[in-house]
């Protein structure tokens, strides 16, 4: 996203973020200035999605201050607005991270996000690489004030591949949108209103198109879950590689979620901030076929290892962004290599006794016997 | 006995009728503003009244009809917002059943001034009587060439239609009222951009009030200079009030802006008291969504003078001791009534009307409402009024549309002057709890913060 916004037509307004001034074309909003800089500047989006129009706004979770409206009117804004859908003005002066109140009205909308939500991460498909994991994690608090009962939906399949489960959602209606916005049937929406809203289908229509699956894709929470996948795999243990195939659909670039030589799961693949990456400008979504039937390695052509650059739970021992710490400890001991200290392992007798040839289990008496 | 500009013919019989409404001097300022006037002119003589709106939030009409875009080849509208839902207020339903020809009489002049050809309607579901005698009204203008093709001679065209809503508080909200009136689901448009610019189908859009529009009819018929003398400063000319609640005489009255709070509850004119000669414990000045107001700070502001029916002086002290004058349902409450109740009551209203789009008013109003009912019924804690409070600062500003804002005061403003008796619910919940089936003994009321 931040690569594409770069290469737009000459950048000519200058807006401050936390202190760090970027220069962005009209148009572009507060959040897009704020990933432009990229790292903690930029505010969480549960609700925008940079691909679908209409987007954002709803969440709330990226809420920041506006100290100065633009050069030409300093006036700051009485009320934190949503940077996902402000668009900056020349001259403008943003606060995220280094506001409290914006602190404290996110820390706010999070602890509203969770209390209807059912907190089930354990048994969730998409824990690890949930959206609201990381909000929760970041600006949440431990306890929760909330003692009533929340609320709960029966689980619903929508469609053969997919099921939703209304009791995790956090309405941001971006699936509402990938179906008005991809496909020209539109099946679903949301239903009553307020904290009893729920999204659903048209009477119990299934919902039938081509590039249904990217609503999984799309939603920041496990609302929406792959059939194929649910309960076959957490998802750091599945090594994510990119592959693509020649489809006649889509763009066919996926990443292939592996567990030794199967492949539990295809999802398009997704830049940093979680959304779908774009080609030659087009967002990369991908049809059913690759998502659901193409399970086996040999109907793909493997590109090699995926680049996972969220920061969540999922890029833990992946294969980017791994930095091993240098050894310092010689510095510290003056020169000296801490030898017996660092090579317990080469004198101890753990490892001398070949534990594999013993009838049974390891115990103190094999190495007793060992020395004797 | 002060002046009515809008009700002035209302108790006349058969005034529903165009004959009899026509007969009286009806679809005057249509004739003067089409034959006489400018569009641009009609538009200055309502900035020239000073006229705000009527629908709550009390901005200048005439400044919101000249921030109307006007590029060429793009049509504009004007939408009268009917969709009267909040609770207290009943203003609008009385003016449009009877005397509806009035409403008409100002959609057409204000469609001028606006260039707008085809104007709406957008009618509250549950009005559905009116939906008929506006229709019929619009009929009898229809047919005796005040609307269609070529009005007066003027060329200009006009046509009025009528959308009835179904039933969603938040479709009073403009832009949602505008999705609702596309045909799509009432939520809220995140703003900018402003209807005034893409509204309606994205075209300029002004969305005003019932009595806004109405109020246009007197403005052009005596110019606005003249109506701007009635009043207090920038509160000019007239206001219907809806009162209801523990008063002698509820219904809607039509005040001049410059008679003080005092007067409008105890003289004979207007409220006639509180009911059964109890005493006045507190009030609603301007619909639900306003902060309630204890007597002491209802009749005096905190600096000791009157306090006024103005926009200014209702809101006299900010919220910490004012209020607003809102869409004007003034609720008054006797000291024999429950604000927890109350409160609780309201909260209900707000969750059960939330979109559900927003997370902290979707959320959030929920959560209130549950803990409101657990002290109401003796079941709460005294955390509870600081996470009620908590709660509503999390809620307060940070919403799409001013819903979350108007759930979030009538919490604050409970808790604020009326802190002692949601502890006296904590600390009392056997009394509380038979004081909610009405078994409590009512002689000795929770004392009044003074």
């Amino acid at each position: 996203m931040a690569d594409e916004l770069k290469k737009e037509a000459p950048a000519n307004f200058k807006v401050t973020i936390d202190n760090i001034t970027v220069e962005v074309t009209p148009g572009t909003t507060i959040l897009n200035a704020a990933r432009q800089i990229g790292g903690d500047v930029t505010p969480p989006a549960m609700c925008y999605y940079s691909k679908l129009q209409g987007s954002g706004g709803k969440c709330r979770t990226c809420l920041v201050e506006v100290a100065a409206g633009s050069i030409a009117d300093p006036r700051p804004m009485p009320k934190l607005v949503a940077s996902c859908r402000t668009n900056v003005m020349d001259g403008m002066v943003v606060k995220n991270i280094t506001s409290d109140r914006v602190q404290e009205a996110r820390a706010g909308v999070v602890e509203l996000l969770l209390i209807n939500h059912p907190l089930d991460c354990p048994i969730c498909d998409q824990a690890g690489e949930c959206h609201l994991q990381d909000l929760g994690y970041e600006h949440g608090k431990a306890g929760t004030r909330y003692e009533f009962k929340r609320r709960t939906f029966e689980k619903e399949d929508i469609g053969p591949y997919i099921q939703l489960h209304m009791t995790r959602c956090i309405l941001c209606y971006r699936c509402t949108y990938v179906a008005d916005q991809l496909t020209n049937q539109r099946v679903h929406g949301i239903l009553d209103r307020g904290d009893h809203a729920e999204i659903s289908t048209y009477i119990s229509k299934a919902i039938d198109n081509d590039f249904s699956g990217n609503m999984i894709d799309v939603c920041p929470v496990g609302a929406l879950t792959d059939k194929t996948f649910r309960f076959k795999n957490r998802v750091w243990f599945t090594k994510p590689v990119d592959a693509h195939r020649d489809c006649d659909k889509c763009c066919g670039k996926v990443t292939l979620w592996e567990r030794g030589d199967e492949v539990l799961r295809v999802t398009a693949r997704k830049d940093e901030w979680g959304e779908v990456q774009s080609y030659e400008g087009k967002p990369g979504w991908i049809c059913n076929t690759c998502r659901f039937d193409k399970k086996h390695v040999t109907d793909w052509v493997i590109e090699g290892p995926a680049t996972i650059n969220r920061h969540s739970v999922i890029s833990q021992g992946k294969y980017t962004g791994l930095q091993i710490p240098k050894e310092t400890i010689s510095e510290v001991m003056g020169g000296r290599d801490p030898k017996l200290l660092m090579d317990i392992h080469s004198i101890s007798d753990v490892n001398s006794v070949e534990i594999a040839s013993l009838p049974g289990p390891a115990t103190s008496n094999t190495y007793e016997k060992k020395e004797q | 006995m002060g002046r009515k500009l809008l009700l002035d013919k209302a108790h006349i019989e058969n005034i529903r009728l165009y004959d009899v409404y026509r007969r009286e001097g009806g679809y005057r300022s249509v004739e003067k503003a089409l034959k006489t006037m400018t569009p641009d002119a009609v538009t200055d003589e309502v900035k020239k009244s000073g006229l705000r709106g009527r629908g709550g939030a009390g901005f200048p009409t005439g400044m919101k009809w000249g921030f109307l875009a006007k590029p060429a080849g793009v049509p504009r509208y004007l939408v009268v917002n009917a969709d009267e839902s909040e609770p207290g207020t009943f203003k609008d339903r009385y003016l449009m059943e009877f005397i509806p020809h009035l409403l008409i009489e100002g959609m057409i002049t204000s469609s001028y001034a606006l260039g707008s050809n085809r104007s709406y309607i957008y009618i509250r579901g549950e009005y559905a009587w009116i939906v008929d005698i506006l229709d019929q009204a619009i009929q009898e203008a229809k047919n005796n060439g005040w609307l269609g093709k070529n009005i007066l001679g003027s060329g200009f065209d006009c046509e009025i239609y009528i959308q009835r809503g179904a039933g969603a508080y938040i479709c009073g909200e403009e832009t949602a009222l505008l999705e609702s009136l596309e045909g799509k689901r009432g939520n809220p448009r995140i703003k900018p951009p402003f209807p005034a610019v893409r509204g309606l189908w994205d075209c300029p859009t002004v969305v005003n009030n019932v009595e806004t529009i109405a109020a246009v009819v007197p403005i052009i018929n005596d110019g606005g200079e003249e109506y701007a003398k009635i009043g207090i400063g920038k509160s000019t000319g007239t206001k219907l009030i809806s009162a209801c609640g523990n008063i002698k005489k509820q219904g809607v009255y039509e005040i001049e802006m410059n008679i003080s709070v005092e007067e409008f509850i105890y003289s004979d004119e207007y409220c006639g008291g509180i009911g059964n000669d109890r005493k006045l414990k507190a009030c609603i000045p301007g619909g639900s969504s306003v902060p309630i107001l204890p007597a002491n700070l209802l009749l005096k502001t905190s600096k000791g003078e009157n306090r006024m029916m103005t926009y200014e002086s209702l809101a006299d002290g900010g919220f910490a001791s004012g209020s607003m004058m809102g869409s004007g349902g003034f609720i008054v409450l006797d000291d024999t009534q429950c604000v927890v109740r109350h409160t609780y009551t309201l909260a209900r209203f707000y969750r059960h009307e939330s979109c559900g789009q927003c997370s902290p008013c979707r959320e959030g109003t929920g959560w209130m409402e549950k803990i409101l009912l657990n002290i109401e019924n003796g079941k709460g804690k005294m955390t509870d009024i600081d996470l009620l409070w908590d709660i509503q600062r999390k809620i307060e500003g940070n919403t799409i549309c001013p819903l979350g804002d108007a759930a979030a005061w009538p919490v604050a403003a409970a808790i604020r002057h009326f802190r002692d008796e949601f502890e006296w619910h904590i600390t009392n919940p056997d009394d509380a709890q038979r004081r909610n089936f009405g078994l409590a003994n009512y002689a000795e009321p929770l004392k009044v913060v003074v």
